[in-house]
């Protein structure tokens, strides 16, 4: 990979601009079969001493990046703008064409956050969906470059309280749609969930699901209940409120006429998200997948108590990939992340 | 939580599916004949990898091949992964590697033998025990097309054509036929054993991103469509050159040639997706519904009419990429006097309200100047010009051209004033790549295809009558071509745009667009 880097001090917002498209025409011109991508703009405000551990992430986005990335770094005391603009690109071999991604740290203080916007449009590349993340929080600054934002690229399982996570979701969406990566981690649950039911005669069993067993790690509770908050709302299912049953957490009552009994527990694993899900029917089916090692373990056992198992094949896209994936979504739309929002919203404990 | 659910006992559709992007894939077992062919090796067996990597692959899936050589099932897990370590786009993850293979097995045997149905049938019956369930089947066939109707014969015969409670489909590869008898001969082989919606007829180019984004453009955007027709269209170029010669494939490329290797199935499946009228829905039979309409609008030339609308050629020594190259008849395995033409190009007419007097030219050929696969729709000269002056190469024709490879994209060329004191104008270009416009790369196509062909949709497939229609149109031209034994064959240097006879083809000023 090779770059054309730009630098400056205590700069300006139309300064960074200016130095950008000339960094592109440089490299235009110097090679035609080098063009601009021109997919999503993508602004992430970070506290600046963890810049460097977000640059990490980003890189490990895999191919999803932001045609232009501007990452505000928020400095304790800074007053002026420092700013390095990046055009990078690899060079294309014989008639191929080459893709330059343009990336932009603006390092500023906290005086700056509420009139982010009035630094960050000007960097903008116009008529591109403008995705915002913001891993550190700063609710100021995203509450004053809402205006600019399409997407906001949000991490559920980053607040304690999935309560709290759920409801500031549930206000930002009023301004941009909101990918949640919490949400992304149950997509594979998800899809492989939708594929058992989908054969014919096992789609009425939806109707007599009984128990779901949601296991997660300790920091992905938000996930477990965003795929129970996805059932629920796909399946009309009534909800109540968690509560202890047993020393776990449930909704529903044990052996209580068509109750379906939802129970989290926490898993020891190292990577966020899910550990497992057991789907029980009313006529003692049970389907238990585990996460495994290239995909995922799957046991099923049929009412007469008889078991089956298999392992269904998929490669782990890991952390770096759940925030690239983000990136992606942030192109598409997903109808079901609201109603399933908000029903995992009510499944809180009260 | 109350299960009070209003899903009624007549809601068959899974309320799951909604949202997700990748649609569930009943459990399969696929059964590849020839799976230690090229085409399994090279494509078949790294897109299906892909599939499992991607998790795409159905909850259960298991894989047989069937193939000549001699193979133990550890044996053939060896040469699989290999394979797959070779020709994957991506490295292979270890456990899904193994995931895949470990229960893979292999039946050896020569397709007229009975023995292998019946040990493929109890295979087969192993994998559903194990599941508890019927597996769906897919028989795809990755041989030579001579072994179809045999191997659909014997798999009627043992049974296999039919299961209780799970679908059975067979996937054929091109080419469908010779011409246009054998074409129907091998329907009518096929549709004795299967019925019409088992039977998934693949063209790869089919399952390409641009080739399927012929239909977005045309049918999502209001621009376009207002000018799709004859009234605003001048005429269509549809260019599929390779730079490369017949390499090790002599055998099959006498037999075939441009016209069949090439024209007739990919090129002519191009001009359907791009003169179509738009289907009512995006389902399989609307959409080939359609496909058909327009093929069969394409008036198939008398045999005397062939000479005024199709040139032949063949490549001779020439310079490509600064390499000295033989001419087709000094490649290995051709004869010396091979008439099978490396180069075809036609005039071809749609006689329909819309396309009715636009020229539609196709031409292909081996060892040209480059590769590239384009369609080329260039729109008529505007009616009165005000605006152009002297110094410039003036307004030219509005031209839009899908890229199908090398660079997957669309551009249209439109006129634009040159920087300056005068009004002086030249072609500019809008241009939209993949690679600079979407995040993800495209998928291999067969991966589309195999993940289509398990999920029962034949929307990227051909049906019989299209393949019919397809050959209705190139038969009388093979006709011609084969009864003249005695007019030389046009030689092209290798490395050039093709032979000069085939500038004769474009009338009224028109020329061919440069490769």
């Amino acid at each position: 990979m090779s770059e054309d880097v730009w630098s400056a001090q205590d700069t300006n917002p139309d300064a960074i601009e200016a130095a950008l498209r000339e960094l592109l025409r440089e490299r235009h011109a110097a090679n035609e079969a080098l063009a601009p991508a021109r997919v999503i703009n993508l602004i992430v405000i970070v506290d600046r001493e963890w810049k460097g551990e977000i640059a990490n992430r980003l890189e490990r986005a895999g191919r999803y990046h932001g045609s232009r990335t501007v990452l505000c770094a928020v400095e304790e005391g800074r007053t002026t703008l420092d700013a390095v603009a990046t055009v990078s690109y690899q060079e294309p071999k014989g008639a191929a064409l080459g893709v330059m991604h343009e990336s932009v740290e603006i390092d500023l203080g906290p005086s700056h956050l509420r009139a982010l916007q009035t630094i960050c449009d000007p960097v903008l590349v116009s008529e591109l969906p403008t995705v915002l993340w913001s891993p550190h929080g700063h609710p100021e600054a995203v509450d004053a470059i809402c205006p600019l934002v399409d997407v906001m690229l949000l991490d559920s399982d980053d607040i304690d309280d999935p309560s709290d996570a759920f409801a500031r979701a549930e206000r930002l969406r009023k301004h941009a749609y909101i990918v949640d990566l919490a949400w992304l981690r149950t997509t594979p649950w998800r899809e492989r969930l939708a594929a058992t039911f989908d054969l014919p005669e096992r789609v009425d069993a939806l109707r007599d699901i009984e128990e779901l067993e949601i296991r997660h790690r300790e920091t992905s509770m938000a996930s477990a209940l965003l795929l129970a908050g996805w059932l629920s709302s796909r399946l009309h299912w009534e909800r109540s409120h968690l509560r202890l049953w047993d020393g776990r957490l449930a909704a529903g009552e044990p052996e209580g006429d068509g109750e379906v009994v939802v129970s989290l527990h926490t898993a020891e694993q190292e990577a966020p998200g899910l550990a497992g899900v057991t789907v029980v029917t009313g006529d003692g089916t049970a389907l238990s997948l585990q996460r495994g090692e290239g995909g995922l373990d799957a046991v099923e056992r049929d009412s007469d108590g008889e078991e089956r198992g298999w392992k269904i094949l998929g490669a782990s896209r890991g952390e770096g990939g759940i925030l690239g994936e983000g990136i992606r979504q942030a192109l598409l739309r997903d109808s079901t992340y609201l109603p399933a929002l908000k029903a995992a919203h009510g499944l809180c404990p009260a | 939580m109350s299960a009070t659910s209003p899903l009624s006992a007549a809601d068959t559709e899974n309320p799951l599916v909604e949202g997700l992007e990748r649609l569930p894939v009943h459990p399969t077992s696929l059964v590849i004949f020839g799976a230690t062919g090229d085409l399994a090796h090279r494509k078949l067996l790294p897109a299906i990898y892909n599939l499992a990597h991607e998790g795409q692959l159905p909850e259960r899936f298991e894989v047989i091949g069937v193939g000549r050589r001699t193979h133990e099932d550890e044996e053939f897990r060896d040469t699989v992964t290999d394979s797959i370590e070779r020709f994957s786009r991506r490295r292979p993850d270890p456990n899904v590697l193994e995931g895949l293979l470990n229960e893979a097995r292999y039946v050896q045997g020569s397709f007229d033998d009975d023995n292998v149905y019946s040990e493929l049938a109890r295979e087969l019956e192993e994998f559903d025990r194990s599941a508890g369930r019927p597996l769906d089947r897919v028989f795809y066939l990755s041989t030579a097309p001579e072994f179809f109707p045999m191997i659909a014969a014997k798999l009627g015969a043992a049974g296999l054509n039919r299961a209780d409670r799970a679908s059975v489909r067979i996937v054929i590869e091109k080419p469908f036929g010779y011409d246009l008898a054998s074409a129907r001969t091998l329907n009518a082989q096929l549709l004795e054993v299967f019925e019409e919606q088992q039977i998934f007829r693949i063209d790869h180019y089919l399952g390409k991103e641009t080739v399927q984004n012929l239909m977005a453009l045309r049918f999502a955007n209001a621009l376009f469509e207002p000018v799709w027709n004859r009234n605003y269209i001048d005429h269509v170029q549809i260019t599929a050159a390779e730079d490369i010669g017949i390499g090790g494939r002599a055998g099959y490329y006498e037999h075939s040639g441009a016209l069949r290797d090439l024209v007739q199935n990919h090129m002519l499946q191009l001009l359907a997706l791009l003169t179509m009228e738009p289907p009512t829905a995006f389902d399989a039979d609307r959409l080939r519904d359609e496909k058909l309409k327009v093929l069969e609008a394409i008036v198939p030339p008398s045999v005397d009419e062939v000479e005024a609308m199709a040139v032949r050629a063949q490549y001779a020594p020439g310079v490509v990429g600064g390499v000295e190259v033989p001419g087709y008849r000094e490649e290995d395995g051709v004869a010396r006097y091979s008439r099978t033409p490396t180069y075809a190009a036609l005039r071809l007419h749609v006689s329909n309200w819309r396309w009715a007097g636009v020229p539609f030219y196709l031409r292909t050929g081996k060892r040209l100047a480059r590769k590239l696969t384009e369609i080329a729709v260039v729109l008529k000269q505007i009616p009165h010009v005000a605006l152009q002056s002297s110094g410039s190469v003036g307004i030219q024709a509005n031209q839009i051209v899908f890229t199908v490879q090398p660079d997957e994209g669309v551009s249209v060329s439109i006129g634009a004033k040159i920087p300056g004191t005068r009004m002086r104008i030249r072609p500019v270009n809008m241009e939209f790549r993949y690679g600079t416009s979407f995040l993800s790369e495209s998928p291999e196509a067969y991966e589309r295809l195999i993940l289509d062909a398990m999920r029962g949709d034949a929307t990227l497939f051909t049906r019989n009558d299209e393949i019919e229609a397809l050959w209705g149109i190139i038969d009388p031209i093979l006709e011609a071509w084969d009864a003249d034994k005695t007019s030389t064959i046009p030689q092209y240097e290798a490395g050039s745009a093709g032979p000069r006879e085939a500038n004769a083809l474009l009338d009224d000023g028109r020329m061919w667009r440069r490769l």
